[in-house]
């Protein structure tokens, strides 16, 4: 299934599974309108036939992030060292929001499309890089809110403690993020079109994951001893310095950093190994 | 003639049976022989794909193997074979949906198949909007879609709905919408399962009708079909499949001539098919048991030249009680698979039937009035003045061929009735 026009003037040879790392990034290429017109499609059809349209990308995330605050900082009162806590919670659901859209919209990847993919060919990796995308862009809508809400704090005694020098690193985190997420959501998404066993843990796997992460609470929370489960998880680094930069809180370590950014890259190869090979047969077993 | 098609000795497994427990182990067991250099255990213990003998020893069969051919440029090939022979299969390794287990496929040119009609589209998203996303799912760029887009509206006549959601279209306009994108991707090598295509029996011949347009502009065409006629009318060379394998792959006629021949061991002769109820409509009070086409030297045939006559000989029994029974036969042919002609109701019994009771009639056509053809048959049984069928045979059987005498060109004889007339000069 690769395009090869060098051999001859064939257009295209059909062959069994070819290497394992057979991406065709230019099939990919000659697919991009297909790219933007289904994240045009995801965007869309969020909101139509809503009374409130667009507000719907803000809604749940202000709703997750008023009940951590109402439970962990009113009731529960967890320490969290922001002068801020409305927007330590606020930033902290956005954030890891946008991880576990990445994970949740790929992870069905095969299944869900199957019916399309079982007739038509187009390069598979299209549709979990639209849903990427258009997890992106809700969270670029809610990351404006975030700021708006910032702003409106920004002139009192609540004011975030902006970092402004490390304010290029976001995209970084931004990248990086979407990187895991995606690998983590193809990577299920491949080993669950034969064995559907894995997909029935995928939420639960989701939640432990962000208890496992700073995400309602700072790194500090833990007892000493737990401390090791925010170090060896990748996305410990991410959420931490997106609100370290955004916020003043919570720890700031590049090596930790360079960790992350190591494993979510052979993360995204592994899955990108897994996906190609899974997309040429699937439709036999899926 | 440019090859532009080139199938070079193409596998395909299949796993039989449901996926567990024992999929894994097989699993495992090949990925170790993969590591040992060995060849994958499926491969080595498939077997030849015939779904109707019984449990082979195997849960892998070879739903294709070893196929080869080559299409030039501008050919309408049919590809004819029974249900499992692997058509739909090599379709799905053509048209890349699924990868085949070994051997090569070169293709010149841009491929499109008309089974895809109407994927992704979004109830939820407005007829133009799906214009494009499903343009772009066929592999449209989005200016060639923008360049087309008029032409496409109005091919499928929905101008005035083009920015309703196409939830609310009536299911006639999605159709059309659907079908409207498809039939102006300008494909080079167009594919066509005539087995899938979905829709009323318009669409289906709407589908080949636009088939005709394309093989007109000396295009490439490929054809799945059960329906020996449209082969017939369309195709200048047929291939058939057996069993996963190429068994015959030249002129159409001599393809449909052997694909008939083989269908007629379980076909008209054995009355195998005719036990199985399963596939009929009707209600059932009374079943054909046996239906057999002779010739007028009283052998049994369904090959004919224009003017021999034709002797169909049925026995039906009865399974209750019945007031009355008639019967009929119809022809069909040509790309719509219309009726070419029927017999009308012939009373086979006007007093009532005892159950169990078995009834032998026959319909002789002398001078059979036809031009060479495939013609399908329908044999309907019933009650006129119920309204109600009771058995209706529907191209279960061989059909009827007639052969093109071999003093006449058959270009000569176009159509599918010889009608009398005569034809006068004035001096």
């Amino acid at each position: 299934m690769q395009t090869d026009a060098s051999k001859s003037n064939w257009s295209l040879v059909i062959r069994p599974r070819g290497g394992l790392f057979d991406l065709n990034l230019k099939d990919l290429w000659a697919y991009r309108d297909l790219l933007f017109l289904l994240v045009r499609r995801d965007i869309v059809t969020v909101y139509k036939q809503t009374l409130l349209g667009f507000f719907w990308f803000i809604i749940p995330p202000v709703l997750n992030a008023l009940t951590y605050l109402i439970i962990f900082g009113l009731f529960a009162k967890v320490p969290t060292g922001a002068t801020n806590i409305v927007l330590f919670y606020l930033i902290g659901v956005v954030g890891w929001s946008y991880f576990a859209d990445c994970i949740n919209r790929t992870a069905t990847t095969f299944r869900s499309n199957a019916s399309i993919f079982g007739k038509v060919y187009f390069p598979r990796l299209i549709v979990p890089i639209s849903s990427v995308l258009s997890a992106l862009v809700k969270f670029l809508v809610q990351f404006a809110f975030v700021l708006a809400v910032m702003v409106w704090y920004g002139f009192g005694d609540q004011a975030p403690d902006v970092q402004w020098q490390w304010i290029w690193l976001i995209p970084v985190l931004l990248l990086l993020m979407t990187f895991t997420g995606l690998a983590m959501g193809i990577i299920i998404s491949s080993l669950t079109t034969k064995y559907r066993d894995l997909s029935n843990i995928v939420p639960f796997a989701v939640q432990f994951l962000m208890y496992a992460t700073p995400v309602i609470y700072p790194a500090g929370f833990f007892p000493e001893q737990w401390q090791w489960i925010f170090d060896v998880n990748p996305l410990s680094p991410l959420m931490e310095m997106f609100r370290h930069i955004l916020l003043g809180t919570d720890r700031f370590n590049f090596l930790h950093l360079a960790y992350s950014a190591g494993f979510s890259l052979v993360l995204l190869v592994i899955g990108m190994m897994l996906f190609t090979k899974t997309e040429r047969n699937f439709m036999d077993t899926v | 003639m440019e090859t532009v098609v080139k199938v070079d000795g193409v596998s395909k497994v299949f796993r039989l049976g449901d996926v567990g427990a024992s999929t894994l182990t097989d699993d495992i067991r090949t990925f170790l022989n993969r590591l040992r250099g060995k060849s994958p255990e499926h491969m080595m213990k498939a077997e030849t794909n015939d779904r109707t003998s019984g449990a082979g020893s195997s849960d892998y069969v070879w739903a294709l193997k070893d196929v080869d051919f080559e299409v030039a440029k501008g050919e309408i090939v049919g590809l004819v074979g029974r249900n499992g022979a692997g058509k739909s299969t090599l379709l799905k390794i053509l048209s890349r949906t699924t990868a085949p287990s070994s051997g090569e496929i070169r293709i010149k040119g841009k491929v499109a198949s008309l089974l895809e009609v109407g994927t992704g589209f979004h109830p939820d998203l407005s007829g133009r909007d799906n214009i494009f996303l499903n343009g772009a799912i066929l592999g449209m760029r989005k200016a060639e879609i923008r360049s087309k887009f008029d032409q496409i509206v109005e091919f499928a006549g929905v101008q005035r709905y083009i920015d309703t959601p196409v939830k609310r279209y009536s299911s006639g306009m999605y159709v059309r919408l659907a079908f409207a994108v498809a039939a102006h991707l300008d494909p080079d090598i167009l594919i066509i399962d005539e087995v899938l295509a979905v829709g009323d029996a318009e669409f289906q011949a709407k589908c080949l009708g636009k088939m005709k347009d394309v093989s007109d502009q000396g295009r490439t065409v490929l054809f799945v079909s059960h329906n020996m006629g449209a082969v017939a009318d369309l195709c200048t060379r047929a291939i058939l499949l057996k069993h996963g394998s190429v068994f015959l792959d030249g002129p159409t006629d001599e393809v449909i001539r052997t694909y008939v021949e083989q269908n007629m061991k379980t076909g008209l002769s054995d009355d195998k098919v005719l036990q199985d109820a399963t596939v009929r409509r009707g209600t059932g009070e009374v079943r054909y048991q046996h239906i057999e086409m002779l010739n007028s030297r009283g052998e049994a045939c369904n090959e004919f030249y224009p003017g021999e006559s034709v002797e169909i000989r049925m026995k039906a029994i009865a399974l209750q009680d019945v007031s009355e029974l008639q019967a009929s036969i119809g022809l069909r042919s040509g790309r719509t698979r219309d009726f070419v002609t029927t017999t009308g109701r012939c009373i086979v019994s006007d007093k009532p039937v005892k159950q169990g009771s078995v009834l032998e009639f026959r319909f002789t056509f002398t001078n059979l009035p036809l031009r060479p053809g495939v013609f399908e048959t329908y044999f309907w049984l019933g009650d006129t003045r119920m309204e109600t069928a009771f058995d209706v045979v529907d191209n279960l059987l061989a059909p009827l061929v007639v052969r093109c005498p071999p003093e006449i060109n058959s270009l000569l004889l176009a159509g599918y009735v010889d009608i009398p007339f005569t034809f006068e000069r004035s001096r």
